[in-house]
């Protein structure tokens, strides 16, 4: 018998809910049914929502960090980047010093078909070249066409946020951000 | 207590030789019946959906036609195209035969349930019999298919039979998901139509008759100092009327007892296996049987199409009987919003809950009720004194509360002893 309170009070709730739903207070309009005003549906394509900063939407690439150390590549679970470099005689950093030898890249393609969005690759890499961006509309017609290059990916860094100070040390991470 | 005539009523277009007219009007009423259960299930999905999300703050179908309104015929379409598949395992015949058999009883209720008419009693009309009868070319008859002399059972018969569909869906389906929903169907709806047949008979005790027609005749006009309705969910004191609701949905797999349908434990129940038309039958059945349910709970216990006459007549002809459509179709949504609500309030049942409450505090109830309802009707008719048999009736319904109470807290007890002995009889 102790069901009975907690379903008025069910039927309460939702009975209050579609009141509120179907007629918004909007002042004097309020009596007009207006359910697409009242409801918390955002019509997608039409209304866009900003995702949160630190939304998991795609993987860009701050190419001049990359040095094809192919780390990322090695951990992916999916096997989904593909890194293909060479190396090239640099001049030295101090006058008098030997001529560097850097890696240059050459490619760097993520399959997002094959992709599962773990954010390994971000994590391991170890020269800050990764960076998950809030971007998310990247869909394609055919399914070949999300096999991205570094072009594609480097230009997902402008949507990338700025670094926010959110745990200790997370200063000296900051610090190794170049501006792009 | 009442006119003989009125236990032998049936309808007035069938008592004469059967001409012309009378087949005429027959298949109009049939073809009415049959278009407005089909538009009002496309109208009810909609509806239950539209209203289903804005309980969840959600909008719904939207892009269909006008509100969305048009979704259910898209849905309906799509399935209809859809490659129909008949698995392997499955018995082809029974496979077949399932969606029909659960499809054609939710027609036949609808037959025997009056949905207009004028039934307010005249100072010119007393026959139980005219009432709510319309005249066409001097044919009478009632806005109803069909009254039956057996009445409100075919009902019964009926909401048995579309057991069958579902039993049989599962079990020719070849595949164990399905086996186990049309499992729990057969038990949830064997457990819960004892309660429902009981509160039935209180209301047949209260009007006398068992066909529809004549209940509704009998909760016409005023009740209780003239300000309440006659209508039975009143003259029967509410207990019927709650029972009848709580095992209605039950018969109706409708949350919160779909267990039958449960997509969490038994991906889709007994229509796992079934795709294309044959789904939608299904659905179809499922949805019609919500609108006849209500239909039936409306002429049981809230007068069905009685009610104000407000507008006699409209450029001289009689419009009497359309205030009678009008309310029977107010009240019909009344409890089609009903169905709904319940639907977005209420988490499904566990299986033992549902059987706890089907035996345990349902049938019980209602055969208490239906008990105490005699007694008082049997003191009415010996012409005893009503306080008199109050006072033994009321200690007499408590002691049998008290011993079925005290049953099922022993039962409990013992199977819980059960449980907790048998690992020390398994230890070495």
């Amino acid at each position: 018998m102790k069901l009975i309170p907690g379903l008025v009070k069910g039927l309460a709730v939702t009975g209050a809910t579609v009141v509120r739903t179907v007629f918004p207070k909007r002042g004097l309009r309020t009596l007009i049914p207006a359910p697409s005003k009242g409801a918390d549906t955002v019509q997608y394509p039409h209304v866009k929502e900003a995702p949160p900063t630190r939304a998991r939407g795609v993987i860009a690439l701050h190419e001049g960090n990359c040095t094809a150390c192919m780390l990322c590549a090695r951990e992916c679970p999916d096997w989904c980047i593909y890194i293909e470099g060479h190396k090239e005689k640099a001049p030295p950093r101090r006058p008098g010093g030997k001529p560097r030898l850097v890696n240059k890249l050459d490619r760097f393609d993520i399959d997002y078909a094959l992709c599962m969005f773990c954010g390994i690759c971000v994590e391991v890499c170890p020269f800050e070249a990764l960076f998950w961006s809030p971007e998310y509309e990247f869909s394609e017609p055919r399914i070949a066409d999300l096999l991205h290059d570094k072009s594609r990916l480097s230009e997902w860094m402008e949507t990338v946020p700025d670094f926010e100070d959110y745990e200790t040390g997370s200063v000296a991470k900051k610090l190794k951000v170049p501006p792009t | 207590m009442f006119p003989s005539t009125m236990l032998l009523a049936t309808d007035p277009l069938l008592s004469e030789p059967i001409g012309q007219v009378d087949l005429l009007l027959m298949s109009a009423k049939v073809l009415t019946a049959f278009a407005f259960l089909l538009v009002s299930v496309m109208l009810l999905i909609w509806f239950e959906r539209k209203l289903i999300s804005h309980m969840h703050q959600r909008i719904g179908p939207t892009i269909a036609g006008p509100w969305g309104i048009l979704q259910t015929l898209a849905d309906g379409i799509k399935l209809f195209f859809k490659e129909d598949l008949i698995p392997s395992n499955s018995d082809r015949f029974v496979f077949k035969l399932a969606p029909y058999l659960s499809l054609v009883p939710a027609f036949l209720i609808f037959t025997i349930i009056p949905f207009g008419g004028d039934f307010n009693h005249t100072s010119t009309q007393t026959d139980p019999a005219a009432l709510g009868t319309v005249t066409w070319r001097d044919h009478a008859t009632y806005l109803q298919i069909a009254d039956p002399h057996v009445g409100i059972l075919l009902f019964l018969a009926m909401s048995s039979i579309a057991v069958y569909g579902i039993m049989l869906a599962g079990w020719a389906s070849g595949s164990k998901y399905p086996l186990l929903g049309s499992v729990r169907a057969s038990a949830q709806m064997i457990s819960y139509e004892a309660a429902l047949g009981l509160s039935v008979a209180s209301v047949v005790l209260m009007t006398g008759s068992i066909s529809t027609h004549d209940m509704v005749a009998a909760q016409a006009g005023d009740g209780f100092a003239g300000i309440l309705p006659n209508w039975n969910v009143l003259a029967t004191g509410l207990v019927p009327f709650f029972v009848f609701a709580i095992a209605g949905t039950a018969e109706l797999n409708r949350p919160p007892f779909d267990l039958v349908e449960a997509e969490q434990e038994l991906v889709g129940g007994f229509h796992t296996e079934y795709s294309s038309i044959r789904f939608a039958l299904f659905f179809l059945a499922e949805f019609m049987n919500t609108i006849t349910m209500s239909a039936i709970i409306v002429t049981l216990f809230f007068g069905g199409p009685a009610g104000p006459v407000l507008i006699d007549s409209i450029i001289g002809s009689d419009i009497g009987w359309a205030w009678g459509v009008l309310w029977f179709f107010a009240k019909l949504f009344v409890f089609l919003f009903c169905f709904v609500w319940v639907r977005a309030t209420l988490p499904r049942f566990r299986y033992d809950q549902l059987m706890n409450m089907g035996w345990k505090l349902l049938t019980p109830t209602a055969l208490l009720w239906f008990l105490f309802l005699s007694a008082i009707n049997i003191g009415d008719s010996q012409g005893w004194h009503r306080a008199l048999v109050l006072a033994v009736s009321l200690p007499i319904m408590l002691l049998a509360v008290v011993l079925i109470k005290q049953a099922a807290i022993n039962s409990s007890r013992t199977q819980e002893q059960e449980h907790t002995q048998q690992p020390l009889d398994n230890s070495p």
